[in-house]
């Protein structure tokens, strides 16, 4: 192989390792969560860190974040869970629009506003959640469980931001 | 790469959450209207990461064993102690038990009492807390020849865990009895009552459906019924523990932290489901009677 095509190839290997990073980090997470570590209350972290992770990397990397690529990790997350199929991909996708819809005025704001702005949503997110499954189960679901998840899905986000924006920091000074 | 114009590109980033939205109700309704392809759907998954679950799970398991492990070593001193004394307690109970033994036998053999079959059983490892907010599943991982079937009943060391809902080449998903899905027969065994447990998502289930006349007692023993044909009867339950009003049980299965699970072949034929006269030409499975 001459030397400039396996530079060309390495440097193109490098691109889409790096696209694909988020996403990457996004599916792992879920795998780990569903791992039975005895953690008190699992069950309601794994979707807390799937909203955070898709909610930052829109807001931060969009072009990593891709709706398509969206849809398949939500797929990913139902098929996981018990749940019904193809919530979480409803979830996630406005969860991402409205990410992006709001990116030009989120990135800029201050890390309490972007933390606010996810609280919201992810509220919003799992309001919604709980309704539709209590309209496709035809039954009255426990509110403690939705609100939990609230609640973590809120304390979560500033913990995985300190991380991500570390990670995000790293892609970023590789692409320059 | 295609290469569009500037405006066809536009036109269809405009187009793709649309796209995206109406797909994801499109799978939403497929799934509710065939369950049987979510299902294959994800036991198929549950197949390939069954392994790869193991991969990463044995480390993680391994260091909370022994952080545990730790954490006894210093309770050491007051532990045999209070397991001393539990010993004690426990060897008059064994006398209780065999005096009982030897009462049953005599009984049994002055009335012809058919025993039951005796039970196969397969011991799996969890690998996966597979359900959400709203599911209370695991994923079991099982080697490629096993004999588990959808219905099966799965136990602990302590009781029973639920029930056998999917099963792939390499992997078997058991529904837990604290699934809001979960209908179980039990008997409370001080009044003999029969009652339904039905999950509720939370930690505890909870009872319905008693007798008006014999209310469930608090700290009453809980067994399976075998009522519907879906259980052997006498299997440990939990224990009656009142929240309010409402009767919940405290299952006797450790349901939040399961490590090995036995899944037991009672060959139970199972009732058809009630749902089967409706849904004719889907093979009704013991398992439906967890559906609502």
């Amino acid at each position: 192989m001459p030397p400039d095509l396996a530079r060309d190839v390495w440097r193109r290997l490098d691109t889409v390792a790096r696209a694909a990073f988020p996403a990457a980090l996004t599916a792992l997470g879920l795998l780990l969560f569903a791992v039975p570590l005895g953690l008190p209350e699992q069950a309601a972290l794994a979707p807390a860190f799937l909203f955070a992770s898709v909610y930052f990397w829109t807001l931060f990397r969009p072009a990593a974040m891709a709706l398509p690529l969206v849809f398949v990790l939500g797929m990913f997350a139902d098929l996981l869970g018990s749940g019904p199929l193809g919530l979480d991909v409803i979830l996630l996708l406005l969860v991402a629009a409205l990410a992006r819809r709001w990116r030009r005025l989120l990135v800029r704001q201050s890390f309490l506003v972007v933390w606010l702005a996810f609280s919201a949503l992810a509220a919003a997110a799992i309001a919604l959640s709980v309704a539709l499954t209590a309209l496709l189960s035809l039954t009255w679901l426990p509110l403690t469980p939705a609100l939990m998840e609230v609640g973590f899905a809120i304390g979560f986000y500033p913990l995985l931001a300190v991380l991500l924006t570390r990670a995000h920091r790293r892609l970023a000074a590789a692409e320059v | 790469m295609i290469r569009l114009s500037i405006p066809a590109r536009q036109a269809l980033g405009r187009l793709t959450l649309p796209l995206l939205i109406a797909s994801a109700v499109a799978l939403l309704l497929l799934g509710k209207a065939d369950a049987l392809l979510a299902e294959r759907a994800r036991a198929a998954l549950g197949d390939t990461l069954a392994p790869l679950y193991g991969l990463i799970a044995d480390p993680l398991i391994r260091a909370r064993d022994s952080v545990a492990e730790a954490g006894h070593l210093l309770a050491l001193i007051s532990e045999n102690k209070a397991l001393r004394e539990e010993n004690e307690r426990l060897r008059q109970w064994q006398s209780v038990a065999l005096a009982l033994e030897a009462e049953n036998a005599t009984l049994r053999a002055n009335l012809h009492w058919i025993p039951d079959p005796g039970a196969v059983y397969v011991t799996a490892r969890v690998v996966a807390d597979t359900g959400g907010v709203y599911a209370r599943s695991v994923l079991l991982a099982v080697g490629p020849h096993h004999a588990i079937a959808k219905g099966q009943v799965a136990l602990d060391d302590r009781g029973l865990v639920g029930r056998v809902t999917e099963t792939g080449a390499r992997s078997a998903r058991v529904l837990l009895i604290t699934d809001i899905n979960s209908r179980i027969p039990v008997t409370l065994e001080h009044s003999r009552a029969r009652a339904i447990l039905a999950g509720t998502n939370n930690d505890l289930p909870r009872l319905l459906f008693w007798p008006q006349d014999t209310p469930p007692e608090e700290g009453e023993r809980v067994v399976t019924s075998a009522e519907a044909n879906a259980f052997p009867a006498g299997l440990p339950v939990g224990v009656v523990h009142y929240v309010g009003a409402a009767p919940m049980v405290v299952p006797a299965a450790r349901l939040t932290r399961l490590d090995i699970i036995r899944v037991f072949d009672y060959h139970m034929a199972g009732i058809e489901p009630p749902e089967s006269a409706e849904r004719a030409g889907k093979s009704a499975t013991p398992a439906a009677i967890f559906e609502p």
